[in-house]
């Protein structure tokens, strides 16, 4: 017997679940929502707790109205901190929207990182209210490799595409009925740059990942629009 | 130096004369108590969610074969293969079969509490490939030979200076006299040494914290980032897991995601929480070639049959560890097995055998502290109650400890005798005592008056009292 066989036919004996039982009925609480309320509200609420609790997770926030004015912010902001202006960007076209022309003190470059890039440029998938994390997605257009190796990691968030709990910003990469082949390789929530309290429990930050996060958040949400979405 | 669950006594005298480890696990505890209340009060929904984490893993323990067939797969399905392991051998040996066929000669690894249950960086060393910890804590203690302390802090016993001074030894390429100071300056010093070897890493070997069966993912979550380097930077990616590790959904894991490092960290969440599926896909600029999961059992099919179920619900947050005062006083160290505190005073009899373990689930103060806190709310003193009942009937107790349970039993059966002595031993209590208000030692509880003393009793028996202010009634 194989130990597949073996494991199995333990579980079964020790569970009273003999083999071709198939699927059990859907279990009781898989019907009721468990959202925190912190995860609900309009689009005005969530983006005020998203800039809240990223905030509090150490990430920098940078903010434009439009997305033809990312690429200047981001140039701005390199140099005001005095961090080099040459950066890798994923190579999604969506990427290509954000008024680069607009930002000559920037050389990027497009594609993966072997890890000798000091600055990355993404896109994000969402930002979560309710933690103030973004979740990326790998594929072709969003090599993985720049979320982690370079020390200073720019994540373009859309406020449109804030949403109030994990489970929404999960239901923006999977589709209907998707195979587990469909799904992107990695699905990853970031909360802050990378860090550790190995040490005596004081916390360092940018231990293997950036050492900074930044946020550039695109568009401006109107006061009055809560109340009609929630 | 490894020390046995066997010598418990002797570990914790030492542990508690050790006072590096005293003001570190003073620290903890207290860290511990002033976090607790922010980490609950911020999410009102706490306790229902511990409630939903328990139903998920029940639900998913009771349909185990179901969900792992189902993982199993999707993980297929995703590209990624399974191996399915009985104990810590077939693991070790599957391994390494994966990293020869692969030509692998250095292994990047993630913090993988169950890896430490099956020794494996030993026996991949031992047969000549370069394994190297990746999570900051876990370095320095593969550079010191030791093993961890906590389940998420696992260097908690160190001091800055004794770190520093293993980087001084093992990092002889990098000037003796530079500063290591502050942490700050250590972690800087791990993080280049670390990084050339994420680069070269030939075979990532990570943990999972969860499986979800209804996409074949694994779910790694790190504050450090050194699960993500290490799982995407090599060729082939092996994942490693206890087969309690699965979930149903996906939308089970983020519940459980939103108490989980809330209770090991005091964080909302950790930095880095990621969801993998199978290998690199075909236009992908990065990520593994080849995607392995290994299935293990080592001890939980046991553990499923029997009357220890409910702690398979552990997801290994260490909340136990950090409230137990107990594991506060003498640290991980002295509880001998892969795990300390109170998750190991149930598992390690599991794992290594009550004969080999049985001081362990003894080393309760029953304060119910660890039950309190554990947000899968598994009933740890009930369960090394139940170790105690099986240590006692077979007898690996001490016989001293024996001869007094079976006289108090049975003048426990027998209530008006038992009512006597206890107006006697009363009398004697109270006479010898007398002077000081208290006793300085009592006879045949020597270990119990050696670090305190006993106040001398006041007023009658229990039932003497009861009797005089309920008239007509006797306590049940």
């Amino acid at each position: 017997m194989s130990a597949r066989d073996d494991i199995l036919g333990r579980i079964r004996s020790a569970i009273d679940r003999p083999a071709g039982t198939g699927a059990p009925p859907p279990p009781e609480y898989a019907n009721r929502s468990l959202i925190p309320r912190r995860a609900q509200g309009g689009p005005a609420e969530l983006t005020a707790r998203f800039i809240e609790m990223a905030t509090e997770a150490e990430i920098s926030i940078g903010r434009v109205a439009e997305s033809n004015a990312v690429g200047r912010s981001i140039s701005d902001w390199l140099q005001t901190e005095g961090l080099p202006t040459r950066a890798v960007m994923s190579p999604d076209p969506g990427m290509d929207a954000y008024g680069w022309e607009n930002a000559p003190g920037l050389e990027i470059r497009r594609g993966a990182t072997d890890g000798s890039d000091a600055v990355s440029i993404t896109p994000t998938v969402a930002g979560i209210a309710e933690t103030g994390s973004i979740m990326v997605a790998s594929g072709p257009g969003t090599p993985y490799t720049l979320n982690f190796l370079p020390e200073t990691h720019i994540a373009i968030v859309h406020a449109d595409r804030i949403v109030g709990g994990y489970e929404d910003a999960w239901a923006r990469v999977r589709g209907n009925g998707e195979t587990a082949a469909a799904l992107p390789r990695t699905v990853t929530l970031i909360t802050g740059p990378s860090r550790s309290s190995d040490i005596e429990r004081t916390v360092t930050i940018g231990v293997h990942g950036p050492k900074r996060l930044r946020i550039v958040l695109v568009g401006e949400i109107e006061s009055g629009d809560d109340g009609q979405k929630t | 130096m490894q020390q046995t669950s066997l010598e418990f006594s002797q570990n914790a005298a030492r542990a508690q004369a050790d006072a590096d480890l005293q003001s570190a696990l003073a620290k903890l505890q207290r860290d511990t108590r002033l976090a607790r209340p922010v980490i609950t009060g911020r999410l009102p929904e706490f306790e229902d969610l511990r409630d939903r984490a328990v139903a998920i893993k029940n639900h998913t323990l009771a349909n185990l074969d179901h969900y792992l067939e189902t993982l199993e797969a999707n993980v297929i399905d995703a590209g990624g293969h399974v191996h399915w392991c009985n104990d810590a051998g077939d693991a070790r040996e599957t391994i390494l079969q994966i990293c020869s066929d692969a030509g692998a000669k250095t292994v990047g690894k993630g913090k993988s509490m169950v890896s430490e249950e099956i020794a494996l960086n030993d026996y991949l060393i031992a047969n000549g490939l370069d394994v190297v910890e990746t999570d900051l804590g876990e370095y320095i203690l593969q550079l010191r030979h030791e093993t961890p302390s906590h389940v998420v802090m696992p260097a908690i016993h160190l001091k800055k200076e004794q770190i520093a001074d293993t980087f001084r030894e093992h990092h002889t390429m990098l000037d003796p006299a530079r500063p290591l100071d502050a942490p700050r300056d250590m972690t800087e010093e791990a993080r280049t040494r670390l990084r050339e070897k994420f680069l070269s890493a030939d075979v990532g070997i990570t943990g999972a914290n969860m499986l979800i069966a209804e996409t074949g993912s694994i779910v790694v979550v790190t504050n450090e980032g050194n699960g993500d380097l290490t799982q995407t930077l090599p060729r082939v990616h092996i994942v490693i897991a206890a087969i309690e590790k699965v979930v149903p959904r996906i939308d089970d894991a983020l519940s459980i995601l939103r108490i989980l490092a809330r209770s090991a960290t005091g964080q909302e969440i950790t930095c880095y929480t990621t969801f993998a599926t199978g290998p690199k896909r075909p236009d992908d600029l990065d990520g593994p070639e080849e995607f392995h999961l290994i299935l293990l059992d080592n001890g939980r099919t046991k553990l499923l049959e029997g009357d220890f179920r409910d702690v398979l619900r552990c997801i290994r947050c260490g909340a136990c560890q950090s409230a137990c005062p107990v594991y506060g006083a003498v640290g991980g160290h002295a509880y001998g097995g892969v795990y300390g505190g109170p998750i190991g005073a149930v598992l390690t009899p599991a794992l290594d055998g009550i004969d080999k373990a049985w001081p362990l689930p003894e080393a309760s103060s029953f304060c119910g502290n660890c039950e309190a806190v554990c947000p899968m709310r598994i009933p740890l003193p009930g369960l090394m109650r139940r170790w105690r009942d099986i240590a006692h009937a077979q007898k690996l107790n001490k016989p001293g400890a024996r001869r007094g349970l079976a006289l108090w039993a049975w003048a426990a059966q027998r209530p008006v005798l038992y009512r006597l002595g206890a107006r006697i031993a009363l009398r004697v209590l109270r006479l010898l005592g007398r002077r000081r208000g208290f006793l300085r030692r009592v006879p045949l509880a020597g270990d119990w008056t050696f670090a305190r003393d006993l106040p001398a009793p006041e007023g009658g028996t229990f039932v003497d009292r009861w009797r005089k202010e309920n008239p007509g009634t006797t306590p049940s």
